[in-house]
């Protein structure tokens, strides 16, 4: 490495961002074992979120097991990675690698690309979920480093989409069918499957249409609903909106899956 | 075209009926063998005791009654009652007496015993006063030796009260020449003794006796053949009838001369699986290579047309139930610390050939399909993995990893073989090693190995160094001095290590006694006619017979000890947050919690002293009462605050299992304090000692017999099992608790080390998630770990934790995206997780 590269990477390691968690051999969030480190804000806010915790950029108390507990901490990319770095051989035998996810990975733009671009200069290999919630400036400038795009769709409707995540969906939609095009990046769509919101064949079936209509997009998660957030809306002091929400039954998916692959091509997967 | 074939095999009908059969009933123990050895021993008085052994043997093979059980294919019953057990009292036999009563009721392992059966074994058992191994061993000990067990330092149960087993002895030579040609051996050896040899008397004896055993094997499979045929004779279903003819025809044919079939094969392996277990109580007779040594008759009947894989499958299958079908009773205490009836009859498949290539093969993934098929807990499955193992083989151990039944476990080829190397095991020799037992590798059929010699609990010489070598008391280790006066850490590992070298080689004289007394009273012929050299040596393995001996007892609380000794530093000496008289307090009067009954222990011990300084001796009234006062007395609230206080610190300091090199490295130096100083020592049959660090279900009962210790451990609750973290220390998931773990020196703990992780189903659910799996073994042994094994928590286990929380405190489960303790969760969180867990299948 050059003198000027040596600088330039010194530099990029000192950039700060804000993240609430780093969570280690996660293997539900892209191909093999995997880090996911947690960006803390969000632009939408979900009713179903399973970590509320992440929706707000400042640093909150929430309590956890009758303890408070403090939510968020800053820190540069040089210190992240020596957490990413510890598990580099697990990455190599399984094909993992670092995942970002929130929050919105987007929101911190600079510090996301900046994590994203030293795991790809070390060799290892970089995933994002997010909602593709940004201008498009934004997303085209991290894409060169990323391999994998998780991308949430959760609804093609933008009314129902703004009732019950806080947004119409217009941008997202549109951030979709640019980053297919560039052929930047691999696009995986997911869906998380909300009883009454968009489990129904028709919701499920609309949004795999779109999807398989983006270039190059071969493959299509559906996220199956679950509670296990619940408790930090406690923690956090305040209300779940959907405490009478009953996960979908494995049949209902099963159901739903099988409408994915008759409205389309796409490669459907229960699950991350 | 791949050279194995992986297709899965149904399982047939009969499988489940053997099965069925086999579980009907609470095990029974028999009588049978103990009045025939006793009558045995009282005709041959006067004859050496290696000719002794063998007509007992033969005595025993000859009028044991037999059983073929309801659509058997492979025969050979030990008793009558399906999962019986015999007993063995000339190893020991007053700890059966002392709980005839108590043996069917008991929580571990329960045996029925009828009055008859009672009555008969008191009788046999009257021979045995002063005559077994156990009581010659004690003979030998050391007077400190025995006090240091009777202080719970230590405990080498296993062979002190049992037999010594933990052996792989040479099947493929019995399928190859039978006992026939084994006999000729013997014979042409005998032929070559002179009567002016230095060793003629007892290498002659020797040999005559491995021929009077090896008869009696033919002979004991004849009385199947014979009964087999009589069977066949009354039988109307023609099927059946035809299964007993075969039966008959193969136990008149093997084990006497070699196999020439895969179904012969199988049936010979068996007798000697069988009879190896009748001839000694030993457990962990390991069948080892399995898939190795059949493969030639497997695949010799397949290329010529005479065998299908469905058939052999089933073989196979039948083997897997017979070798639950054996049993063994043990003392109570020792029946916590092996839970689960467990023989231990470890089985292994998969890994490299003397050549360094790989092996895998046909049987080794129908060796799978069996546990698959049977899903019992025998045989113990283990996989060989290493750089060249199949990903097919991997992938299917881990589905069976997934059903939660505990096996197979994994071993790391590249981290044994040299290990084994260093203890002058050949580079062939390494490579085609098995597992014995739990997690210890060997060389099969030249190996003594003593795997499973003692158990060394790592904490208890870490309280004597608080107490200055006194335990309830009494002066039982080096006086290393006040802690409270340790100037440095340094001094206060230094006393550590000086306790653990005093007990350690207490340690070590005992096993050496219990050695010696296994070589006079209990040398086992049948044995050694299968292991080399016993036959050109003329000994036994217990006289020294085997290439390879060793003496393996392992360690125990690693983990506790290393954070204990990192809290110690960090809190006293390096922050000086917490005075060493405060600590040593707060750990004498567990950190003020439960006045757990090793407190009173420990404080009447103290109450003793004291009277004794004032000239008051033995008497216990004035102790009781001093040791109340000083109970009620010494915990005052400010010192249940600071006891609070410290445990708040204690948690605070950074604890092995979470990928923190710091406290790793001093886990590492920690373990040294075993392993290295074990090595120095020998054993009476020319062997080293290796020491091992792995649990069997020990640490539960051994925890039991420690007081609290500087981890923030309290009394009596469980030490860390095997290389483990603390159970609940380690937070940063399965990764950093490997990374961890790694950092521990394998090889030197070269009879084995243990590495146990829980998971839930979801993790490996789907294609995915098996390979994700595979890629964390294969990591974990690129980092140069030796064993891996995994508790997958079943449906069944939440839905249990559900009703019973008390039982599953420390059951982690993930919950989006961070762990919690599934007992704190809220009942429709729970439900939610052990819907999870369904989908994970």
């Amino acid at each position: 490495m050059g003198l000027l590269q040596e600088v330039y990477m010194d530099d990029i390691l000192q950039t700060r961002g804000r993240i609430f968690d780093i969570q280690r051999y996660s293997i539900h969030d892209g191909k093999g074992i995997r880090t996911i480190v947690f960006l803390k804000g969000c632009v939408l806010r979900c009713m179903w979120c399973c970590n509320p915790e992440s929706q707000e950029y400042q640093i909150q108390t929430m309590m956890v097991d009758g303890k408070p507990k403090v939510i968020g901490e800053d820190v540069t990319v040089g210190k992240v990675m020596e957490t990413v770095e510890r598990d580099r051989q697990y990455y190599r035998r399984s094909g993992g690698g670092l995942t970002l996810s929130g929050g919105e990975s987007l929101c911190q733009p600079e510090f996301a690309r900046a994590l994203l671009m030293v795991a790809k200069s070390r060799g290892i290999g970089t995933a994002m979920e997010s909602m593709g919630c940004a201008p498009y400036e934004v997303i085209d400038g991290i894409l060169p480093y990323l391999d994998t795009y998780l991308m949430d769709i959760k609804h093609t409707d933008p009314a129902k989409h703004k009732r019950f995540t806080g947004r119409a969906n217009g941008l997202m939609l549109e951030n979709a069918r640019k980053i297919a095009a560039s052929g930047k990046t691999n696009l995986v769509i997911r869906v998380p499957v909300i009883p009454t919101f968009n489990d129904t064949p028709e919701e499920i079936a609309s949004i795999a249409r779109f999807a398989d209509q983006l270039p190059g997009v071969t493959r299509i998660h559906l996220l199956p609903y679950h509670r296990l957030g619940q408790d930090k809306y406690d923690g956090l002091g305040r209300e779940y909106l959907l405490k009478d929400l009953l996960p979908p039954e494995n049949e209902h998916m099963a159901m739903l899956k099988k409408t994915v692959e008759s409205v389309s091509k796409l490669h459907c997967h229960i699950g991350g | 075209m791949s050279r194995y074939q992986s297709t899965r095999i149904p399982k047939t009908e009969r499988i489940t009926k053997l099965v069925e059969h086999l579980y009907a009933k609470m095990p029974e123990i028999e009588s049978a063998r103990a009045t025939l050895l006793t009558e045995s021993y009282r005709q041959t008085e006067n004859e050496p005791v290696i000719l002794r052994r063998a007509m007992a043997f033969a005595h025993i093979l000859k009028a044991i009654p037999i059983i073929i059980r309801e659509g058997e294919l492979i025969v050979g019953s030990s008793t009558i009652a399906p999962r019986g057990c015999q007993t063995f009292p000339e190893f020991s036999y007053e700890w059966m007496e002392a709980e005839f009563d108590t043996v069917a009721t008991r929580e571990a392992d329960p045996f029925y015993i009828s009055d008859q059966t009672k009555k008969e074994l008191k009788e046999a058992n009257r021979y045995w006063k002063g005559k077994t191994t156990s009581e010659l061993a004690t003979a030998y000990m050391a007077p400190e030796a025995l006090k240091a067990m009777e202080h719970n330092m230590f405990t080498p149960g296993n062979y002190f009260y049992n037999g010594v087993g933990h052996v792989t002895v040479q099947y493929e030579k019995v399928l190859a020449i039978g006992y026939e040609g084994i006999m000729k051996e013997a014979a042409k050896e005998l032929a070559g003794c002179k009567v002016g040899d230095a060793d003629y008397a007892t290498k002659s004896r020797f040999l005559q006796a491995v021929l009077i055993s090896c008869q009696a094997v033919i002979d004991y499979a004849k009385r199947y053949a014979a009964l087999a045929k009589k069977e066949a004779e009354a039988c109307k279903d023609p099927v059946r009838r035809a299964e007993l003819s075969q039966i008959a025809e193969n136990c008149e044919r093997v084990p006497a001369k070699g196999a020439r079939s895969f179904y012969e094969a199988c049936q010979s392996f068996w007798f000697v699986q069988q009879l190896l277990q009748m001839e000694s109580s030993g457990h962990s007779i390991s069948p080892g290579r399995f898939d190795q040594y059949m493969y030639p008759y497997y695949k010799k009947d397949l290329d010529e047309g005479r065998l299908t894989r469905e058939q052999a499958q089933e073989y196979i299958d039948c083997i897997w139930v017979k070798l639950n079908d054996l049993n063994k009773c043990r003392d109570a205490d020792s029946a916590k610390g092996f839970a689960g009836y467990s023989l231990f009859q470890n089985l292994i498949v998969g890994g490299q050939d003397a050549s360094g290539q790989d092996v895998t093969n046909d049987l080794s993934f129908m060796c799978i399909e069996a546990s698959f098929h049977v899903f019992l807990p025998q045989p113990s499955l283990s996989i060989r993995v290493w750089n060249g193992s199949p990903h097919d083989l991997l992938v299917r151990a881990a589905e069976l990893t997934r059903t939660g039944i505990g096996l197979p476990a994994y071993y790391n080829d590249e981290v044994i073989i040299p290990s084994l190397m260093s203890r002058g095991v050949t580079l062939e020799d390494a490579r085609t090693y098995n597992i014995i037992g739990c997690v210890e590798p060997q060389k099969a059929g030249k190996t003594n190995g003593w795997h499973d010699a003692a158990f060394f609990n790592m904490c208890r010489p870490l309280e004597l160094v608080f107490q200055n070598g006194i335990d309830c008391g009494e002066q039982i280790g080096p006086r290393t001095g006040d802690v409270e006066a340790m100037k440095t850490f340094e001094e206060f590992y230094d006393a550590y290590k000086e306790q653990m070298n005093y007990f350690i080689s207490l340690l070590v004289n005992a096993d050496n006694a219990i050695d010696q007394a296994h070589a006079e009273r209990a040398p086992l012929p049948f044995l050694a006619c299968m292991v080399d050299d016993c036959i050109r040596r003329g000994k036994t393995c217990e006289q020294g017979g085997a290439i390879y001996n060793f003496t393996g007892p392992q360690g125990f609380g690693i983990a506790n000890v290393a954070d204990s000794l990192y809290a110690v530093k960090t809190l006293v000496y390096d922050e000086k947050k917490v005075s060493m008289a405060d600590y040593k307090k707060a750990l004498l009067f567990n950190y003020g919690r439960e006045v757990h009954p090793l407190v009173v222990a420990q404080v009447a011990g103290i109450a003793a002293r004291e009277l004794a300084k004032n000239g008051v001796t033995g008497d216990a009234d004035a102790v009781a009462k001093m040791t109340q006062e000083i109970l009620r007395q010494s915990v005052t609230a400010e010192d249940q605050r600071k006891f609070s206080e410290l445990l708040e610190l204690i948690e605070a300091v950074p604890k092995f299992g979470n990928d923190i090199d710091e406290v790793d490295a001093f886990a590492r130096d920690a373990a040294y304090t075993y392993t290295k100083p074990l090595l120095s020592y020998q054993n009476p049959r020319g062997g080293v000692f290796q020491a091992g660090l792995y649990p069997v279900s020990a640490n539960v009962p051994l925890g039991a017999q420690t007081g609290a210790t500087p981890d923030g451990r309290l009394a009596g609750v469980p030490v860390a099992d095997g290389v483990s973290p603390t159970a609940g220390k380690d937070v940063h998931g399965p990764t950093a608790a490997a990374n961890s773990v790694s950092m521990l020196d394998h090889g030197i703990a070269s009879n084995g080390t243990l590495f146990n992780q829980k998971f839930h189903p979801s993790a490996l659910s789907g294609d995915e998630g098996l390979d994700n799996f595979v890629s964390l073994i294969q990591t974990y042994f690129d980092r140069k770990g030796s064993h891996m094994q995994f508790n997958v928590v079943s449906r069944e286990t939440l839905l249990d934790a559900q009703k019973h929380p008390e039982n599953y405190k420390h059951l982690v489960v993930r919950v989006a995206g961070y762990s919690a303790l599934f007992t704190t969760l809220s009942k429709s969180l729970q439900d939610d997780i052990i819907r999870r867990t369904e989908q994970g299948f």
